[in-house]
């Protein structure tokens, strides 16, 4: 027996939890579910909802489950009168300011107070309806993110994600007592703040005051048209996530009965993003390569290194306002989303006899920052919108139910030909680390004529959960024309989540460390973790996520990114080689430096 | 003209560049023009590395951090019981006559803002009322009117 | 126990100056051994002073068990609640006591600095405080003692009186009340210990120490040793401070200081309760009957008890911190409430609700002021419904 152990009891059962266990934890351990809000496994304790309230005899008040920690003889009720009459009492409070219109809302049947609300029964409005009383606003002016005061309860888990999880805090509380909301600066819409559109706060929302701004219905409007061809791309971690939407468990790998519904929902053409993922590890390796020659070689000193990736939007504005002056460091490839859409435009357009104009471009994104990301002016180079529409994961689900398509019962099938292969180097770009992996794969190997010296072409060391890995490879038996990258250790960083990432940085601006290539993704756990994914989201679903991405990897016949046939003729037939001026014309960009302040 | 700059640099010489600055900077910043400017909130951001909401939300929480623009001169008259009791209302009523302001308003000519506030600590000696820090117990409306004057006095002389 | 039916005792302890040299104090009570001025601390029977009544002797013992290089001292001047203003005046009349008791606190529990957390609406003390503060400090540094105290500044909010709302605040966040545990013996301002005190728990700890325990001790009752500082308003002659032995019932006190035609006494200000008259001499002023952090405000027959009740709610909602649900809500659905009964948009039997609501925040809130909240509620409408209602 450890001897940090606590006894205590539950509802009369007894339980030995190891010292610092919260209530709620020890309750989770017996069976004991305990309801909450303002609680979140990803975010630290607040302690402020008090919907988790339970009693502990012997105690004048009754405390917060998940704040406060067992002590040795602890009796604790988690469903006795008092504690029912308080519970439910509170949950009548927060319905009083909350905008409880919800068959209008964008988060029915998907909100936890809601649920509560079921749950406990509140039956009429017992209390005065506080929400007609005060000036409640919506920002809707974000392409990514709508933020509508009259649904928050204030929970804070917006504010906490803003700030433990991505170091950003473009949200904050503001005000106290009944004026107290959730903020940006004075107020200020989330466009014109340092907002990331990640969405993180969106996935932890409880209610439906943080939501995406949806494209469901254009995106009906672009299928039903008869003059527009309709192309659809997932992201790799789409795939591994939108059982979740659909009733499965969190980690099933639903790649084919996924193609098969997209088709059925009229898309004219159903393709991959990891197509165009494979596509970015030849542009960014070779970018690599260059950038190192010129640094060893030419020593030339305009030449930034360390280079790191620019496939996460949330990561490239959060960069452009905290970091502009490591501007130059960022790989100028677009993101495998953006060069998808500048392709389909123009190669796809061409060898299908379609004019751009008649091509509309839709991607399905476990993100909402790609929504913002297809916004911006640079994303035009087809000499349209490279992208016209993004939904999100949670979106697609969505489409899928509205269509009434009995997702269980589908059958498997292929993406179409021409831009819809992928190698399994592509699929990992869903997981934090998977870019670095499929660069290393493919740039050792056009370095040295060999295959990276790992078991199976796994490099577990970039691999994992740890806010920030790092790996060095040693180039040794380098082909002759990358001999002055003989015995050079290749030193990598990955990071995911920007508070992470923010750490890494503040690191690499102090020349605390140095690295040649630094992997960076917004979201915790990569994009598997991002903010368009299926609510809710924590680090148990994100692992399992992670693993059916790995899985999908390890059973791809072609798991590295220039194997990829369909890119070879790409390049044959359309762009000439990788980082050429066409290449740099629709698959490369440029970045602006924005205000932190 | 406020140098938001020096303040800054002055309080975190004594309490260091770290969060535990940022209250003294404000009210150094209050003391001096009774309000918080969009660009000095994010000045202090910038100087102790917050995020400008992470100011914006700590000051909005504290009365006396006005985000809004005030005048010269802040008056707030204390609201709660005892005062109450004492007579507050006439004393807010002798003042919006005087000012020609409402509760809540600042003078055209900037001068003075009209405000209400809770409990001050005067309760045996109310109504009171405080002009920026100064305090002025035991009004009568009479007394609030010319202690008013007085300011406009200073002012004018 | 029969009582008495005397006049209130008074007491000049705290703003008496004579035979006393606060430095003095300090430079007496640091030859002693830090156990022991904690045993006199305890065995004085001292309480805090702000409201909530927690042994001082402990307080210190626990800040002084813990073990950590660095702890702090606080004197909480947040003085906030309506209707208590002794602080000010302590503070403006005999502030070097105050120094003295942190500078022996500090001493005692092992912290080499003292802060006092002064409300912003005491700003025109500041000056005057920190030139007395400078020769203070100047002579601790003479004798020796490691110790220095300074001044940090409020801005305008209640719950920044409640101690770890108050670390918050110096600490340059919102002033909004922790969790608990841990307590701030264990994890205070910083998260280092801290012992943090009541502006005139200060200063009997200070006299505690020049005169010995059995002075302080000697007077008040079992429960509610010594005494304590009045601040008596309302419609009463005699409003200000008054420094009164502990143990008189409210029928003693009002008899000294009503004015013949007092209705209720409101103990302990907004957050405490309100004593009707039929309750007058039963019920005992401290922590055996009603615990009071000093304010005591009268009202006559001449008052609505709905806008006593009416303004107490406003403040509450308008100070509560905001961030949970209880309080920050609850306030606006008491208020509202009252509201609506009085416009008749509600039944009275709506008021039955409320007290259940009154009762879910006394259970509930995160912190003792928004669990206090119900106090003013349910003593007022129990005892003045028909007051509330039409």
């Amino acid at each position: 027996m450890n001897k940090f152990s606590v006894n205590l009891t539950i509802n009369d059962i007894p339980v030995t939890v190891p010292e610092g266990t919260t209530i709620l934890e020890a309750a989770k351990k017996l069976d004991f579910r305990i309801p909450t809000l303002c609680y979140h496994e990803d975010l630290c304790v607040a302690g402020n909802c008090r919907v988790c309230v339970v009693e502990q005899v012997g105690a004048k008040a009754l405390v917060a489950a998940c704040a406060t920690p067992v002590a040795e003889g602890m009796c604790i009720h988690t469903n006795s009168a008092t504690v029912r009459t308080a519970r439910k009492t509170i949950i009548q409070l927060l319905l009083s300011e909350h905008n409880a219109d919800c068959t209008k809302c964008y988060k029915n049947g998907n909100c936890e107070l809601q649920n509560l609300a079921h749950e406990y029964r509140v039956g009429e409005h017992v209390f005065i309806d506080l929400i007609n009383e005060r000036r409640l606003t919506i920002d809707d002016l974000s392409p990514s993110i709508i933020k509508d005061d009259s649904k928050c309860i204030r929970c804070q888990r917006c504010v906490r994600t803003c700030h433990d999880i991505q170091g950003v805090s473009a949200l904050a509380v503001a005000y106290k007592g009944d004026h107290q909301k959730i903020s940006t600066f004075l107020d200020h819409p989330l466009v014109e703040v340092v907002c990331t559109n990640c969405g993180q706060c969106i996935n932890r929302c409880p209610v439906g005051a943080l939501v995406e701004k949806t494209n469901i219905e254009e995106v009906w409007d672009a299928i039903n048209d008869p003059t527009k061809h309709v192309v659809v791309q997932t992201a790799p971690a789409v795939r591994v996530a939108i059982g979740e939407e659909l009733g499965y468990d969190p980690g099933e790998r639903l790649t084919g009965k996924m193609v098969t519904a997209l088709r059925r929902l009229g898309f004219n053409s159903v393709l991959d993003t990891d197509f165009t993922a494979d596509l970015t590890i030849l542009e960014e390796g070779t970018e690599l390569l260059t950038r190192l020659k010129k640094v060893l070689v030419d020593k030339d000193e305009t030449v930034a290194l360390p280079m790191t990736t620019s496939c996460s939007p949330g990561w490239v504005k959060f960069i452009e306002h905290t970091f502009p002056e490591f501007l130059p460091n960022v790989s100028t490839c677009k993101s495998p989303q953006q060069m998808f859409g500048a392709l389909a435009k123009t190669y796809y357009a061409t060898k299908k006899g379609l004019k751009a104009q008649d091509v509309c471009v839709v991607s399905i994104m476990p993100c909402t920052a790609k929504k913002y990301e297809a916004n911006r002016p640079e994303m035009r180079s087809s000499g349209y919108k490279d992208v016209d529409y993004v939904l999100t994961t949670r979106e697609l689900g969505t489409m899928i139910k509205q269509a009434g398509i009995n997702f269980r019962n589908l059958e498997e099938s292929h993406y179409d030909s021409l831009m819809g292969d992928s190698t399994g180097a592509g699929v990992i770009f869903g997981a934090t680390g998977g870019v670095m992996e499929a660069a290393l794969r493919t740039v050792y190997e056009i370095v040295t004529g060999r295959e990276v010296p790992f078991k199976n072409l796994n490099i577990l060391p970039v691999r994992g959960i740890e806010g920030v890995r790092e790996a060095t490879i040693k180039i040794e038996g380098c082909q002759p024309e990358w001999g002055f990258l003989e015995g050079v250790e290749v030193s990598c960083a990955v990071a995911h989540s920007l508070a992470n990432a923010k750490k890494l940085m503040e690191a690499v601006k102090a020349g605390l460390v140095n690295y040649h290539f630094i992997e960076i993704m917004a979201c915790p756990g990569g994009c598997l973790g991002g903010g368009g994914q299926p609510i809710p989201t924590s680090a148990e679903i994100r692992n399992k996520r992670s693993q059916a991405i790995y899985n999908e990897d390890a059973g791809l016949p072609l798991r590295k990114s220039h194997d990829n046939p369909e890119v070879k003729i790409l390049y044959e037939e359309f762009l000439g080689a990788p980082n050429s001026h066409k290449a740099h014309t629709l698959l490369h960009t440029h970045y602006t430096p924005r205000k932190r302040y | 003209m406020l140098d938001v700059q020096k303040i800054i640099e002055d309080v975190t010489q004594v309490y260091g560049k770290s969060r535990t600055a940022l209250m003294p900077i404000l009210q150094a910043v209050v003391k001096e023009r009774n309000y918080l400017e969009d660009k000095e909130m994010i000045a202090v951001a910038k100087a102790l590395d917050l995020s400008p909401a992470e100011v914006f939300g700590t000051a909005s929480f504290y009365t006396f951090l006005d985000t809004v623009p005030r005048g010269k001169y802040c008056i707030r008259v204390c609201k709660t019981i005892s005062c109450h009791m004492a007579g507050k209302d006439e004393i807010i009523k002798a003042l919006e006559d005087t000012l020609r302001i409402k509760v809540g308003e600042t003078t055209v000519d900037k001068q003075f803002t009209l405000m209400t506030a809770n409990c001050l600590g005067w309760c045996h000696k109310g109504p009171v009322m405080l002009i920026n820090d100064e305090v002025y117990p035991e009004l009568t409306p009479q007394r609030a009117i010319e202690i008013v004057n007085g300011y406009r006095r200073e002012n004018a002389g | 126990m029969e009582i008495e039916n005397t006049r209130p005792k008074r007491v000049d302890f705290i703003f008496n100056k004579e035979g006393i040299d606060p430095l003095k104090v300090v430079e007496k009570t640091i030859q002693r051994n830090p156990d022991d001025i904690i045993l006199d601390m305890i065995d004085s029977g001292l309480k805090g002073r702000g409201g909530a009544g927690f042994p001082t002797g402990l307080k210190w013992k626990f800040t002084k068990n813990e073990d950590s290089p660095v702890k702090y001292v606080i004197c909480n001047a947040d003085e906030g609640e309506p209707g208590t203003f002794k602080d000010r005046e302590i503070l403006d009349q005999v502030p070097e006591k105050v120094f003295s008791g942190l500078s022996i606190c500090g001493y005692t529990v092992g912290a080499r600095e003292g802060f006092i957390y002064l409300r912003g609406e005491y700003n025109f003390l500041l000056k005057s405080l920190n030139e007395k503060l400078k020769r203070f400090n100047d002579g601790l540094k003479k004798m020796g003692l490691d110790f220095t105290i300074q001044m940090r500044s409020g801005s305008g909010a209640y719950i920044c009186g409640e101690e770890s709302a108050l670390f918050e605040s110096m600490e340059g966040y919102r002033g909004e009340p922790r969790n608990k545990p841990p307590y701030p013996t264990v994890a205070g301002y910083l998260g280092k210990p801290t012992a943090i005190n009541n502006v005139e728990t200060l200063v009997y700890a200070c006299m505690i120490c020049q005169f010995g325990p059995e002075k302080f001790r000697e007077i008040g009752t079992r429960d509610s040793r010594g005494s304590k500082v009045f601040s008596v308003s309302g419609d009463t002659p005699k409003a200000g401070i008054h420094e009164l032995e502990l143990g008189m019932t409210v029928q003693q006190f009002v008899e000294e200081f009503g004015d013949g035609d007092t209705k209720a006494v409101q103990v302990g200000g907004a957050s405490g309760g309100c004593v009707p008259r039929k309750n007058f001499k039963d019920t005992i002023i401290g922590y055996e009957g009603i615990p009071t952090g000093g304010s005591m405000m009268l009202f006559n027959s001449s008052r609505s008890m709905y806008n006593v009740l009416h303004d107490y709610l406003e403040f509450f909602t308008e100070e509560s911190c905001g961030q949970c649900t209880p309080c920050r809500v609850g306030c606006q659905q008491l208020l509202k409430g009252i509201e609506a009964v009085k416009r008749g948009e509600r039944p009275p039997a709506y008021l039955e609700d409320l007290k259940k609501l009154a009762a879910t925040m006394k259970l509930s809130a995160k912190c003792g002021l928004g669990q206090s909240v119900a106090n003013p509620f349910v003593s007022i409408v129990n005892n003045f419904r028909e007051e509330i209602i039409y």
